[in-house]
């Protein structure tokens, strides 16, 4: 090996804990960016796969009930490959042993073949056996939630009346990777299930014999979706269709695509945090060797070395560095992605099967990324070894400036020691280097926080949905529109404290150019269960004869402010248009929404006193003779209890939680401890000699210590706050980042968030602290003393 | 070439095989005219350097006399490409070296120049076999490192580190790095300086030695009187100007000095 080769290992060697906490740095970067980029590319590959061999349809319908004569005229559409015509029953569904309510949506699969489009796969069991009245297939969340295997049986209320159903198969659709119950607010997989029968079977329990009442259509490649939408629309509107819409509305594609951008936003500010922070330490730390070693660069250029080969070793130098991080990074990143990737399979999503995927791609770029960084850090400091000219480098560095502080000049001089003014003066000496130790260490701490942030905004949103906006305990559905004396009867109900009913109606509302597919709800003005918050979270009273709709669907997507007239596209009936004013903007973290008074949306859509379901008050203890009781009638279609969901949505987010929780602790750690050791180690390289000195003259290890750490300290204690502010303005890019009508997150940071991010530096802090005193118990006061630097 | 007539001759070496290929023998190797060099601090201007004109010949063993701040570590420096004077000319045999770019003081003393300082100036990961291997690398036609170790009485300690050696023999790894590259020219500034006598003389001897096997120029700093001795020319600096050039009929062996 050539003996400059074997310098830069001894150097390497020499300075081995500082390599360490740079490397662990750059390997937190790495690791978060390999972490998301790969998870990315695995759930998009994954996804990819699964939506082409299971043949995922291109547009969705749904409508009334059309004969099946209809699917001819869909298939003659230009553009469209292939249809698939389907009953679609909402249904409740009873499993023995589970007293609570559950929802379930009921499909039809072609008799004797397999779907054409949206087909299924298998994870047990078969498909139902043509023209066989009571086999169905069930959903695999379903059915692991509840631990059903084929064999076992169910009942479903099919229009009122109960079928009892054995289980066949179990089964996922590409339709139903995200599986939510229309209406909730989070995944149950418990109270929410998806089935699938036989064609004829279902036809005849729900009164769909040769008709169907759902359609799903592929596109010929390049057909543009719009307009095969805009046909179908067209055709089925006398059939009471609701409105086609594209795979890209369609809802479990939306939240796969919304989960999707995330990772990409992650894989985007967190790495560049990181490598931020390592190009700084990079600076610091080669900056420092650079002048440690200007004699050794001086003779090596006086022996004929050029400035190239000079700065290409203290490049390769820090290459190495980078390579040693990139390598650990890639690693983490791998194990971490595996990991993500599975709580993504096990909570949220429902492939059939993941491919983790690490693209060599992948680690390409943040070898690149990395080494972009690293070298711009250390730039100024290579540039410097280049420039150096021999002669210079043969001089004694003149001793550094140093000066009275501001706390001197301003005349506090009296209450400080010496020690105490040497920090003082050693920090406004390197003005700049402080600031970026802070900033570095305040990363750290901010880091921490958005680690945490999640629980927290999660916590607000839930509280704010649950506890002050709908705070009903159930929401019952009726199968259609029903006059107000439904009410009452349930009203009788023995358990039922409150009543408060509900009229919503599926609406495309638009505004100029602007539009959104979604439902109008129809409330009461003065309701107590289910009410609207303003800006203030506040409950405000939905005014008459106009809709009151949420920020994000106002501002964001519809560009409306209150005072413009809305136009209301209803999908329902004969599909009126009407022209209704806005009245008002309400604060919702979850979904968007438009509300009217419920005499209202009746006026507009020239009803009388109808209802499409309610909103209870239980007396507590009651909650399973409600359940029980209503499953009983036929009218009531749905019921989703809100506590039960709020508590399964933490069971399913628990595991997230805690693996974010993981990550960020392991990464802000590494962090602290790199940059907090670092600015250490160094300021030991830098004053050293001067340490020794004091030590000879008769300071003790205590004295000599408080002189370095109570520096470190001092910065560390600056960096707390300011740590608070980098963690809060990353959680604010986040929120803004993050900002969809599924959900917006709440820039809610709790106390013990801040707790822990303080925690995290001050932890680094004193383990680097501790590192450092016992280094300068051992510094050789001989050895520095006769050495001449 | 004319100018290599007003070199002084007397001083050439004996073994007169070994003299370095580039080397005319007893010609001039360095030759300087009108050599200035004011260094400029902010407002102050430091004149180090106050119009030398001098020659060097091949295989000459010259010492470099003055008191402190009298300029000779900038002569050496600019006769070994590692400054530039601030106005005057410089020749390395038919090369001129001032106005030539860094790239060819690069490539200059990469090939020509071996340097001693002061401080021995190793690098203190390598030991010392490493710190010669890394100049031999970079040479054209080098002796192997142990060699050039053995010629200065290190051949038993190749592989110490320098912080495992005395300040004499740290020194004499120096001269080891510095002649290994078999260099026409050997400039040495106070490389006795750090040390005491006795250990002086067994570096001056390795010098002596040097000089004597390969006839390469040597120039030496220093400021001691004593070690003039041993030199073919010696000339002394003040202020800037060269006030005396004397050729000692009869040198000294470096082991017969002391001071
Ligand atoms: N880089 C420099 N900047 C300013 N002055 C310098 C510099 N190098 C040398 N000098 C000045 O030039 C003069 C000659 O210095 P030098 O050649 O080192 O003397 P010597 O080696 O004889 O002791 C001295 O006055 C010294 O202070
Ligand atoms: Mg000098």
């Amino acid at each position: 090996m050539r003996a400059l080769d074997l310098k830069l290992f001894r150097d390497l060697w020499a300075m081995r804990g500082q390599v360490l906490a740079i490397a662990a740095v750059i390997m937190g970067g790495v690791a978060t960016l390999v972490m998301s980029l790969s998870t990315y590319d695995s759930l998009v590959i994954t996804r990819d796969r699964f939506y082409r061999d299971y043949r995922f349809a291109d547009a969705f319908v749904n409508l009334k009930r059309a004969p099946e004569s209809v699917a001819a005229r869909l298939a003659a559409i230009p553009g469209v490959e292939r249809v698939e015509t389907r009953v679609r029953a909402g249904v409740k569904l009873e499993v023995e042993g589970f007293s609570d309510p559950i929802t379930g949506l009921l499909f039809s699969l072609p008799e004797g073949a397999e779907p054409l489009l949206n087909t299924l796969h298998f994870k047990r069991g078969r498909w139902v056996q043509p023209d066989n009245a009571d086999e169905v297939v069930v959903s695999d969340t379903f059915a692991d939630a509840h631990r059903l295997n084929p064999g076992d049986k169910l009942s479903a209320i099919i229009n009122g009346k109960r079928k009892a159903l054995t289980i066949v198969g179990v089964a996922v659709s590409p339709e139903y990777v995200y599986q939510i119950a229309p209406g909730s607010m989070f995944p149950d997989f418990k109270r929410y299930g998806v089935l699938w029968m036989g064609r004829n079977a279902l036809g005849a329990a729900y009164g769909m014999q040769g008709a169907f009442n759902n359609a799903t259509v592929s596109l010929t490649p390049g057909t543009p979706v719009q307009d095969v939408i805009d046909r179908m629309d067209a055709l089925l509107g006398t059939y009471g269709g609701t409105g086609a819409y594209a795979r890209k509305d369609q809802f479990s594609n939306r939240f796969i695509n919304e989960e999707l951008n995330q990772l990409q936003i992650t894989a985007t500010i967190f790495p560049a945090i990181f490598l931020g922070v390592a190009a700084f330490l990079l600076n610091v730390v080669v900056g420092r060797l650079v002048a440690l070693q200007r004699e050794q660069i001086a003779i090596l250029k006086a022996f004929g070395y050029s400035g190239l080969e000079i700065g290409g070793h203290y490049v390769k130098l820090v290459m190495l560095v980078v390579l040693l991080g990139v390598a650990g990074g890639v690693a983490l990143g791998a194990w971490f992605g595996q990991g993500l990737s599975n709580v993504y399979m096990e909570t949220t999503f429902r492939f059939p099967y993941l491919d983790y995927r690490l693209e060599a791609g992948v680690m390409l770029i943040a070898l690149a990324v990395s080494a972009v960084a690293a070298l711009s850090g250390t730039l100024f400091a290579v540039n410097r070894a280049i420039r150096l000219t021999p002669a210079e480098g043969m001089r004694a560095e003149t001793p550094a400036l140093y000066r009275a502080t501001v706390f001197e000049r301003i005349g506090l001089q009296r209450w400080l020691t010496q020690p105490t003014r040497m920090i003082l003066r050693n920090i406004e000496r390197r003005p700049v280097k402080s600031l970026l130790t802070v900033f570095g260490i305040a990363c750290a701490c901010g880091l921490m926080m958005v680690g945490n942030y999640q629980k927290g905004a999660i916590d607000f949103m839930v509280d704010v949905q649950f506890r002050q906006a709908s705070r009903e305990d159930l929401a019952v559905t009726f199968i259609e529109p029903t006059g107000s004396r439904a009410l009452h009867e349930l009203q009788a109900v023995p358990g039922i404290r409150h009543v408060e009913g509900f009229r919503d109606v599926p609406a495309i509302l638009r505004f100029q150019h602007y539009s959104y597919r979604s439902a109008i709800y129809g409330i009461q003005p003065a309701g107590e269960l289910h009410r609207s918050l303003n800006a203030a979270l506040q409950p405000i009273r939905i005014p008459p004869d106009g809709v009151v709709l949420t920020d994000h669907l106002a501002r964001e997507i519809l560009h409306v402010k209150p005072g413009d007239l809305l136009t209301v596209e209803i999908l329902e009936g004969s599909r009126p248009v009407r022209q209704v004013p806005v009245l008002g903007i309400t604060k919702q973290y979850l979904g968007v929404s438009a509300y009217m008074q419920q005499d209202s949306l009746n006026a507009l859509l020239r009803e009388g006193n109808v209802v499409s379901g309610a909103y209870l008050g239980l007396d507590p203890g009651m909650e399973s003779a409600v359940y029980a009781e209503l499953h009983e009638r036929p009218r009531v279609l749905g019921m989703i209890a809100n506590a039960a969901a709020i508590k399964s949505f933490y069971a399913t987010i628990g595991e997230f939680v805690l693996f974010y929780n993981m990550v960020a602790s392991l990464l802000a750690g590494s962090i602290g401890f790199g940059v907090v050791y670092n600015s250490a180690r160094l300021a030991l390289s830098e004053r050293g000699r001067e340490l020794a000195s004091l030590r000879v003259l008769g300071f003790t290890h205590g004295e000599i210590a408080y002189i370095l750490l109570g520096e470190l300290a001092l910065l560390t204690l600056i960096a707390i706050p300011l740590g608070f502010l980098v963690g809060v303005g990353l959680c604010g890019i986040l929120v803004l980042a993050f900002k969809n009508d599924l959900y917006r997150l709440p820039l809610i940071i709790e106390p013990s968030n801040y707790a822990l991010g303080a925690t995290v530096v001050v932890v680094s802090a004193l383990v680097s602290g501790l590192l450092v005193w016992y280094r300068l118990g051992r510094l050789d006061l001989v050895a520095v003393l006769k050495t001449r630097e | 070439m004319d100018e290599a007539s007003s070199c002084v001759s007397g001083a050439v070496s004996a073994d007169v095989d070994r003299v370095h290929e580039h080397a005319v023998v007893g010609g001039c190797v360095f030759r300087a005219r009108g050599l200035t060099k004011i260094y400029t601090m902010g407002e102050v201007e430091v004149p180090a350097l106050r119009g030398i004109d001098l020659e060097l010949a091949a295989g000459e063993l010259v010492v470099l006399l003055g008191p402190s701040g009298s300029g000779k570590s900038t002569l050496l420096n600019i006769l070994g490409g590692l400054d530039t004077p601030t106005s005057g000319e410089v020749w390395y045999l038919d090369h001129q070296l001032t106005g030539a770019t860094e790239q060819d003081l690069t490539r200059f003393r990469r090939e020509h120049v071996g340097f001693v300082f002061q401080f021995y100036n190793l690098i203190p990961s390598l030991t010392a076999r490493e710190n010669v291997a890394a100049v031999t690398e970079i040479a054209e036609s080098p002796m192997r490192p142990e060699e050039a170790l053995r010629m200065v009485g290190l051949g038993e300690r190749l592989d110490h580190f320098p912080a495992q050696m005395s300040g004499g023999e740290q020194q004499r790894v120096a001269i080891a790095r510095a002649i290994a590259k078999n260099p026409a020219v050997l400039l040495c500034d106070e490389p006795t300086g750090a040390l005491d006598s006795q250990t002086g003389v067994v570096v001056l001897e390795a010098l002596e030695k040097v000089n004597q096997t390969l006839g390469t120029l040597t120039v030496l700093i220093t400021h001691n009187a004593g070690i003039a001795d041993m030199a073919n020319r010696v000339i002394r600096l003040s202020d800037g100007h060269i006030v005396d050039i004397r050729t000692n009929a009869t040198k000294k062996a470096a082991r017969e000095l002391s001071w």
